[in-house]
């Protein structure tokens, strides 16, 4: 096991090298550099920018300070603003991003579940089919489409909730909705085929056999067997909430981290895109191996240090 | 009672006539595999419907722009921002542009983007994973590796990345698109040929003489055609779904070359009092993303109805 475990770190941790590393010579391979996209600056001040920089530094020192800095986590100074480094711009937004983020991620999974098990429950009925049917459609509305329609609803045609910020309870439901929907769905088929299989299973035929109440062989025996493999969803999960929120937080005017990094994007400032890169990078790799770890611990069944074949979709919307 | 008695007599018994040729007789047209599939796919009405959809898209996409008065860059200042119309079924944008004709344009570079990123995942992830699943040991060791790492970097974090660093355009779109989108394909191929090769039908193949190439091409991958096809079939949908997504941060192609993308981040601007300026894109997107997964979800229940749930 901890053979195994160890393993998977040392992957984990090249897949984030490879992404730093590439993350750095894509910009280094930008035409022009960060400071000749505006207007003519004069070569002295050129130079002294770049050497504030240590941009005049040979490509593998670069490389080096770069890796280096990751490691420290020192990200450097923004290049547009000159107020904020790449860390304080982290800090100051990733807060909003988290608890946005958190609260999608409690939503779809407590609607996705409840969704899921009802389908399953009742089979080829009304249940079934209309969150089944919910769940096709959830899986195929762009976040971002939806994002605009809740808006255009609730906040511009019936001024229910408000159209953008975040500061009070009722300024989240929106935001939080439209990050939710497509895990929702996802986790709503995931138990749904979950549960019919498990009910199929020759220990829910014993537990009725024994008459135990159909309740209890519900909750006890089919529910929790039926929701461990969810689990494994949270990884790709989390992916899909986070790269959600850069057009969720802008549509709705969240001044979170998705905002910001859609900002740097345009504003083409390149450190920020960097440090947010990597961030989001390290987070999203990191939460795939707890995942990977937790699911062994919480279901003795799964051999995780053999190969697992089923996991082939799990990057699937992202 | 007894006047319902029927008295068997030898009259009424009759020699069979055993035809020895008769009993080899198949009186069903036998059907192959995809024939089947094809039985199982046509009776879920679903999955026909989304058939049905995806061809008025694709055929609209094609012949709209063709046979419309209007031009897809068109622009009539006098007629910006109208509402649909008869003059105008979708309206028009805010310069003036007619709305219908731009849709199905846009349909052409989403979808073109959408197959061509599909189809080249299919052929790396094909070629990739077969050579992996059949050599195995060391090469599939190194391979899967290779995967694994590439795997672990978050896809649109990627393609984020290659859009802001690549001067945009279509080919760059379908570059970041496919960069590691094959990996998804791969494994699977190399799945399905781990499984197949172990079967009789290639030992026997091979104690025939049959080269690698020839094992490969005729025997293992048109075996394992049924989960490519599938993944196929929702690659399509997640390419479009990233392009516009793309398109909405503002990496999307540039004008004037339009896309579904590009139309809907253009239509937020207007929302609050053009709203249909972003209602015929977004819902286009949507129902085009929708069509694909259930056409796959149906394929997925044709190709191996023992999966279906």
């Amino acid at each position: 096991m901890t053979r195994f475990l160890l393993r998977r770190l040392f992957f984990v941790l090249i897949s984030l090298w490879v992404i730093i590393s590439a993350t750095f010579f894509l910009m280094k391979a930008v035409p022009g550099g960060p400071f000749s996209a505006e207007k003519k600056v004069p070569d002295e001040i050129l130079k002294s920018l770049e050497a504030h920089y240590g941009l005049d530094k040979p490509l593998a020192v670069q490389y080096y300070d770069y890796l280096k800095s990751v490691v420290t986590w020192d990200l450097g100074p923004s290049f547009r603003y000159d107020a904020e480094t790449v860390n304080q711009i982290i800090n100051r937004t990733f807060k909003i991003s988290l608890v946005l983020g958190l609260e999608a991620l409690l939503l779809s999974i407590a609607l996705g579940l409840f969704f899921g098990v009802m389908a399953a429950l009742y089979h080829n009925k009304f249940q079934d089919y209309s969150s089944m049917v919910l769940a096709v459609i959830g899986m195929s509305v762009p976040s971002f489409i939806l994002a605009v329609f809740l808006q255009y609803i609730f906040a511009i045609k019936f001024d229910i909730f408000p159209a953008g910020r975040f500061e009070s309870p009722l300024h989240h439901v929106l935001p939080a909705l439209s990050l939710a929907a497509l895990p929702t769905a996802f986790i709503a088929r995931l138990t749904r085929s979950n549960m019919l299989e498990v009910l199929q299973q020759d220990y829910i035929k014993t537990a009725r056999a024994k008459g135990i109440k159909e309740n209890a062989v519900m909750i006890k025996h089919a529910i929790r067997n039926a929701i461990l493999p969810v689990v494994t969803y949270l990884g790709p999960l989390t992916a899909g909430i986070l790269t959600g929120s850069f057009v969720v937080e802008n549509i709705y005017g969240i001044p979170g981290l998705g905002t910001q990094f859609v900002q740097s994007i345009t504003n083409r400032d390149y450190t920020v895109i960097m440090g947010t890169t990597v961030f989001y990078s390290i987070i999203l790799v990191f939460m795939i191996f707890v995942v990977d770890m937790l699911y062994g611990v919480i279901d003795p069944r799964i051999n995780i240090t053999g190969d697992n074949a089923k996991g082939g979709n799990a990057n699937e919307f992202q | 009672m007894s006047s319902n008695k029927v008295t068997l007599t030898p009259e009424h018994f009759k020699s069979y006539e055993k035809d020895i040729r008769q009993a080899e007789k198949i009186s069903r047209k036998s059907l192959n595999y995809w024939e089947d599939v094809w039985i199982r796919l046509k009776s879920n009405k679903i999955a026909i419907t989304a058939i049905v959809v995806l061809s008025v898209l694709i055929l609209m996409a094609i012949f709209a722009p063709i046979f419309s008065s209007y031009e897809y860059q068109g622009q009539v200042l006098e007629d910006k921002n109208q509402p649909p119309s008869l003059e105008h079924w979708f309206g028009t944008d805010e310069l003036g542009r007619d709305m219908f004709v731009r849709t199905w344009y846009g349909a052409r570079i989403s979808l073109f983007i959408g197959v061509v990123a599909a189809l080249i995942d299919l052929t790396i992830g094909v070629i990739y994973g077969s050579i992996a699943g059949y050599f195995g040991r060391k090469v599939d060791e190194v391979m899967m590796r290779i995967c694994d790492v590439l795997y672990g970097i978050p896809y649109l974090l990627v393609v984020i990345m290659l859009m802001v660093v690549l001067p945009q355009g279509l080919g760059t779109m379908i570059l970041a698109l496919t960069v590691t989108g094959w990996i998804t394909m791969a494994r699977i191929v190399r799945g399905q040929i781990l499984q197949l090769k172990e079967q009789e039908f290639v030992l026997s193949a091979r104690s025939l003489g049959s080269s690698t190439k020839r094992l490969l091409f005729r025997h293992l991958i048109p075996n394992a055609m049924g989960p490519i096809i599938v993944t196929l079939t929702l690659t399509i949908p997640l390419a479009i779904f990233t392009e516009a997504f793309l398109s909405f941060l503002g990496l999307g192609v540039q004008a004037p070359i339009a896309s579904w993308g590009t139309m809907a981040e253009n239509g937020i601007q207007a929302l609050r009092y053009f709203p249909w300026r972003i209602f015929f894109p977004a819902f286009f997107i949507s129902l085009t993303i929708l069509a694909f997964n259930i056409l796959g979800d149906g394929l997925r229940d044709a190709l191996d109805p023992r999966l279906r749930k």
